[in-house]
């Protein structure tokens, strides 16, 4: 995003300055743990036994995994235009909701109708609330970046209307609609892979994380592959050479934030119609601003974004355990990490490709 | 005369509600006429108000407070201008990362050194900030009909950084207006290219624009967790750092108008928690979610130029870079 003025290999510019960026970050978090008073090696031993020393954990992982695809995803798509979508989590909480719209009409439908249909909700939803901002900074040159921030609050304001007011279980004092029909909910993975012969541990896991796989090459194919993805790179790079190439910068922002609000809608896929079976409030719970973070670091290219999804996906369950061993590192250590990786892998990048551009100059003379 | 009562109530907790927003506001104004975005007034904010609360628990005072807020959210405010103007990063990128740092620190500081879920011990006495009563209260209430009351109510009573914002507004508004370090601030937001050719130093004057706008956001951070509250929530500021940035928007980059922004939005945060539950005739239970969204809801309309038109500063959001 910024315009540093240094010429660097692919290799290092690809992998290298997202990997030193990484460790620097998980530096900084080990010293908030020193700075605590616990040891960052144990609690590193910890996280990892946590999130990849068991079936279970590792089921754990790769549900919270598939929250992270969706949202850096989202973030990724609409970076290829040059727009910077800071509103998943209240697109995705549009997604939850029309998700439980659909549902409520649904549930007489068979599953293999109406649980593709409920997603399809889900899609539209996000698609529709990123498509507003999309639209207003096209055609009505406000700017993305604000319009995304306040519908976000927009958006978790009428949620808690909605669940509280119209689409509230009856009777229960927590904002949260009734458990959705069982045919319009997604398999949990132990269940779909039963058939297989494969005995898994029941976790949260389930068919969403396919979806994730599906939506990463779905990316890739449309970014790099397509005529559309062509002119999203286009805009991005130059608007006014997209224009005299005959490509309308108005409408690419409109499709490209339509499309990176249905990915943040697969969110509330794998939250709402996979996990929790009902829509809760707050159920977003921070993941769309990690998405940031997850897409900075993965250079918006879909294998990048896997991986940094995992890594989160590593972060979020092993601090989940971590915290039950080690009460003082609670998981807000998950979005320091986050808040850190986006410092360095987004605002501070040009100090990092300076820091590995001299590095390899070093090693270059040495070598 | 109860009616009356009624309005000075809702205006004393309008005047308490405005104070953070009109603290951030005035931040994010000298950030942006000095044309480096600033989204980051939550967290920076949200940093102030933990380590205020902190510092006001071990030393006992409120002014120690008010002291390690600010340096804490200048601190920030630093690393957003290192980030923005020195490695010319992108300003939103930095302000996201400032508001999840701050998020991230707050809540693992808070529950590591006092184990309460986040939330810092109670502040007591001399450790928070009492109501200051302005002379004559009384006085007034008594003698001049309507005035005295709301001077006694409003005007007077509240914690002292409240008043200095009232003064951050005036120093803000005539400072950017009428000297020349704001012009050179407000050109520098508007053509730096003009402002280096005059051999000033552009990251000088943006770095000192985002250092003010820090040390406001200190005020608005201390005065929400020692003023207003008696400690640490975490993410006590719940959102009024966005707030203040559409109070900035609204009021089209000027001090005393966005002032007034503030003060709007503070009407309306106040309206929403007394109206909460109540029955109005015609209109039924109200929809206390559709207050609490108004201010968001009326940015995105004044920023579609459905009403009026957003002009920000020319340059606002560009990294500066010589021309060689």
């Amino acid at each position: 995003m910024s315009a540093a003025p240094v010429d660097l290999p692919r290799w290092a510019d690809t992998a290298l300055v997202p990997l030193v960026s990484v460790a620097a970050a998980l530096l900084v978090a080990g010293l908030v743990v020193v700075g605590i008073g616990e040891s960052p090696l144990e609690a590193t031993a910890l996280l990892l036994r946590g999130s990849l020393g068991s079936a279970e954990g590792i089921g754990f992982t790769l549900y919270y995994t598939t929250n992270f695809i969706f949202t850096g995803l989202a973030v990724a798509v609409a970076y290829h235009a040059g727009l910077f979508n800071i509103g998943g989590e209240g697109q995705a909480t549009i997604a939850g909701l029309c998700a439980a719209l659909a549902c409520t009409v649904l549930g007489a439908l068979p599953g293999f109708l109406a649980a593709p249909l409920a997603i399809l909700a889900a899609a539209a939803g996000g698609a529709l609330y990123g498509f507003i901002p999309g639209w207003l900074q096209a055609r009505r040159g406000s700017h993305v970046v604000i319009t995304t921030i306040m519908l976000n609050f927009v958006a978790a304001t009428l949620i808690v209307y909605l669940l509280r007011e119209v689409m509230g279980k009856a009777g229960s004092m927590q904002p949260e609609t009734p458990d959705f029909p069982a045919s319009a909910v997604l398999l949990p993975m132990h269940k779909l892979l039963a058939p297989l012969g494969l005995k898994l541990p029941a976790t949260p896991l389930n068919s969403a994380f396919l979806l994730a796989l599906a939506a990463l090459a779905a990316v890739w194919l449309l970014i790099w592959r397509t005529r559309l993805g062509y002119a999203i790179r286009t805009v991005g790079a130059n608007p006014h050479a997209a224009a005299y190439a005959g490509i309308s910068p108005a409408r690419i922002t409109m499709v490209a934030m339509a499309i990176s609000g249905a990915l943040a809608g697969g969110l509330a896929v794998n939250e709402a119609l996979g996990v929790q079976h009902r829509l809760v409030l707050d159920f977003t719970a921070g993941y769309g601003f990690v998405g940031i973070a997850v897409a900075l670091m993965g250079r918006a290219h879909p294998v990048g974004v896997g991986l940094a999804a995992l890594l989160f996906g590593i972060l979020y369950q092993g601090g989940a355990e971590l915290s039950f061993d080690k009460p003082a590192i609670t998981r807000d250590m998950v979005v320091v990490i986050g808040g850190v990786l986006i410092l360095f892998a987004g605002a501070l990048d040009g100090l990092f490709r300076r820091a590995v551009a001299v590095l390899l100059r070093v090693g270059r003379r040495t070598g | 005369m109860e009616w009356l009562q009624t309005i000075a109530v809702v205006l004393d907790s309008t005047v308490r509600l405005s104070v953070p927003l009109i603290c951030a506001a005035m931040a994010g104004l000298w950030s942006e006429r000095a044309g480096v975005v600033d989204i980051g007034l939550e967290g920076k904010m949200l940093i102030a108000a933990f380590a205020a609360a902190v510092a006001a628990l071990v030393t006992g005072s409120a002014w120690a407070g008010l002291g390690a807020g600010i340096a804490a959210s200048v601190l920030f405010s630093l690393l957003h201008g290192f980030a923005s103007i020195t490695w010319r990063g992108n300003q939103i990128v930095s302000g996201v990362a400032i508001n999840m740092l701050a998020v991230g620190l707050t809540a693992i500081l808070g529950n590591a050194w006092y184990g309460q879920g986040g939330r810092t011990p109670a502040l007591e006495g001399a450790a928070r900030f009492g109501d200051v009563r302005l002379p004559f209260g009384p006085w007034a209430r008594e003698h001049v009909p309507v005035l005295g009351l709301l001077y006694d109510e409003v005007v007077s009573g509240h914690g002292a950084p409240a008043y200095l914002a009232l003064a951050a507004v005036i120093a803000t508004a005539w400072v950017l207006k009428r000297t020349r370090f704001g012009l050179r601030i407000r050109a520098v937001g508007e053509n730096p290219a003009a402002v280096d050719t005059a051999g000033i130093s552009v990251a000088g004057l943006r770095y000192a624009a985002v250092a003010i706008g820090g040390l406001l956001c200190g005020l608005g951070g201390t005065y929400l967790a020692v003023a207003q509250s008696a400690g640490f929530i975490p993410q006590m500021t719940a959102g009024r750092g966005f707030i203040a940035l559409a109070a900035v928007i609204f009021a089209n980059w000027r001090a005393w108008p966005a002032f007034g922004a503030c003060l709007l939005f503070g009407v309306l945060d106040a309206l929403a928690i007394r109206l909460q539950g109540v029955t109005l005739p015609g209109i039924g239970l109200v929809p206390v979610e559709a207050i609490q969204a108004l201010p968001y809801v009326m940015t995105i309309v004044l920023l579609a130029g459905f009403i009026g038109k957003a002009t920000p500063p020319k340059a606002s959001g560009l990294p500066y870079v010589k021309e060689r």
